[in-house]
């Protein structure tokens, strides 16, 4: 469940007793320890650990193409005090929580309540399961596409079912206040199956003799999900959370699709500032000071994410 | 059934409606021309039509991208699995340092929640310079680096499992490393490496930033191509509704025969 539950598993020895035996006396272990591992190793060399150093060193250069090939001039430091400056980079950067935090709060909610009743349901499990799984298997940039038509002003869905209940159609995608709130809406349809998925996962795992235990002593249905369930489930609900929240700053997709950024920059989220930046406008080095300030401020986020789970993990 | 049952059923099948009908609505949005559609009528004849238009017509490219995303899913997705599995087998079973094994797999979980687009800058550059951009090299390359987190953390994860009595007897029987994996391991995990090459094929099917920097005209992805519909000046509404509707094919058929498998996958790595 937790990403550093695994890796302490891994950590473990499995047979102590046989550890003095040393691995060197086991045939063919030597060179295939290597070997085994190297590809992953030269991979993530290769295609991780360069493209951060290219994106340092860009970052201090301004980069222009001449003739298809790349031309550098450094400028120091200039373009990190540039971003301050920046009015989408600081939308994006606004946009991006308050996407990040009011989607992923609703998902969670939801998906917790779906998890609850399915995990309870007698029959057609399966069947709930795999329609809420769709969404998450879906690409995001079809999802982008449906709702950029059921959001339509003149033939869309939406606009269909307000007018039914009395209300006056609205402009969902190219009204500035309501932009972000029809993008969330979104995200909110796209991943809450996968809150749901992992909360059913963590909520089927628990142990079942104290729910017995529970209603034996006479606890009702609410007693029982309010002092055994919610308890039991906290680390489940605060790692999915956290990990759901980062994973929210991925989002390009459907906002690509669906807004491009705009009215404005009211749906103007980091990813696409970034893309903006460095593809669209050909500001290669601007775009990689952008890219490696948010990769830090983001990695600063996970490595606290991770220290926090590690301490919840004895618990789990 | 009692009257709680009958309720949770109520509202899951509502939550089910919620999921479902805009799926519903783009399969109706499929099969009625662009005018019907335009005209928002309730009664239209059903029509082929756009899908003709967007796998037949001449300007179409549509069947193109298709082979190009399977081509760049299938290459990414045999890649990952050919190298998280020696790797997974070697961090779980063949006593690396913890600093190896956490340093590695700490490094794919926090790589994996980096957004995609903060590399794609770098990734082309690199591509510029070696010559390989516009190749479907550069695409699948990408894919792999994506993807190779999640796969060897689920990989590792399976292979973890396999018990260490059978490893032994293998290699006290005379068996390398080699010979313990293809015959040992292999075997024994086979539904989770099903369950990890699907996640990842889908993975790589659906991926669409990376796909958009490193791809042009020829090698363009399915997701880029539907993305392209969206960028015209008048957009093609029921084009775009039948080229959707067409690009879920393979996700909605691999949740339907290997649901199971799925659901491993997205539970036990948990951090996609």
């Amino acid at each position: 469940m937790s990403v550093s539950a695994g890796a302490a598993k891994a950590r473990r020895p499995r047979h102590p007793q046989r550890r003095r035996a040393g691995s060197e006396h086991l045939p063919g272990l030597g060179p295939w320890r290597w070997i085994s591992l190297s590809p992953a190793l030269i991979v993530f060399a290769l295609f991780t650990i360069v493209p951060i150093v290219t994106l340092l060193l860009m970052s201090v250069h301004e980069v222009n193409w001449v003739d298809g090939s790349a031309v550098w001039t450094y400028v120091g430091p200039d373009h990190f005090f540039a971003l301050d400056d920046d009015i989408l980079f600081r939308a994006g950067i606004i946009n991006t929580i308050i996407f990040a935090l009011t989607a992923v709060t609703v998902q969670m909610i939801l998906g917790f309540v779906l998890a609850l009743l399915v995990s309870d349901v007698g029959i057609g499990k399966t069947a709930y399961r795999t329609v809420f799984l769709l969404p998450i298997l879906v690409p995001g940039i079809v999802i982008g596409a449906i709702w950029k038509l059921m959001y339509n002003f003149d033939f869309g869905i939406m606009n269909a079912m307000v007018t039914s209940i009395g209300l006056s159609p609205q402009n969902w995608l190219g009204d500035p206040t309501l932009a972000l709130a029809s993008v969330i809406l979104v995200d909110i349809w796209h991943w809450t199956p996968f809150c749901f998925l992992l909360l059913l996962a963590g909520l089927q795992s628990l142990p079942q003799d104290i729910f017995e235990a529970a209603r034996v002593d006479g606890a009702t249905a609410w007693q029982r999900l309010r002092y055994v369930t919610l308890p039991l489930m906290i680390p489940t609900i605060v790692v999915t959370f956290v990990f759901r929240t980062i994973l929210a700053f991925k989002v390009f997709d459907e906002i690509f699709l669906l807004t491009g950024g705009g009215p404005g920059t009211s749906t103007e989220v980091l990813s696409f500032t970034i893309y903006r930046r460095f593809f669209t406008e050909d500001r290669v080095g601007y775009g990689s000071a952008m890219s490696l300030v948010t990769f830090f401020a983001l990695a600063l986020v996970i490595i606290l994410a991770m220290n926090l789970m590690r301490r919840r993990e004895p618990k789990t | 059934m009692t009257r709680a049952s009958l309720l949770r059923h109520l509202a899951l099948l509502s939550a089910a409606a919620v999921v479902l009908v805009p799926f519903l609505w783009i399969a109706t949005a499929a099969i009625k021309t662009q005018i019907a559609l335009l005209m928002g009528t309730l009664w239209f004849e059903p029509t082929l039509m756009n899908f003709e238009e967007v796998l037949f017509s001449k300007t179409s490219e549509y069947l193109h991208n298709f082979a190009n995303s399977m081509i760049v899913a299938t290459a990414s997705t045999l890649i990952v699995l050919a190298v998280a599995l020696p790797a997974a087998y070697s961090l779980a079973h063949l006593r690396w340092p913890s600093w190896m094994v956490h340093g590695l797999l700490g490094w794919s979980a926090f790589f994996h929640m980096i957004p995609p687009i903060m590399l794609a800058g770098p990734w082309y550059v690199m591509a510029q310079t070696v010559g390989m951009e516009n190749t479907y090299s550069a695409i699948v390359l990408a894919h792999v680096t994506l993807n190779l987190p999640m796969g060897l953390w689920l990989m590792t994860i399976f292979v973890r499992d396999v018990p260490n009595e059978l490893i032994e007897a293998a290699r006290i029987d005379g068996a390398g490393t080699p010979a313990v994996l293809t015959r040992v391991v292999v075997p024994v995990v086979m539904p989770g490496i099903a369950a990890t090459g699907i996640l990842i094929f889908v993975f790589s099917w659906n991926e669409f930033p990376i796909a958009l920097t490193l791809s042009r005209k020829d090698t363009a992805t399915v997701p880029v191509a539907i993305a392209k519909y969206a960028q015209e000046y008048s957009i093609a509404y029921s084009d775009m509704a039948a080229a959707a509707l067409l690009s879920t094919i393979p996700a909605v058929i691999l949740l339907l025969i290997a649901q199971r498998f799925i659901v491993r996958g997205l539970t036990s790595g948990a951090i996609k």
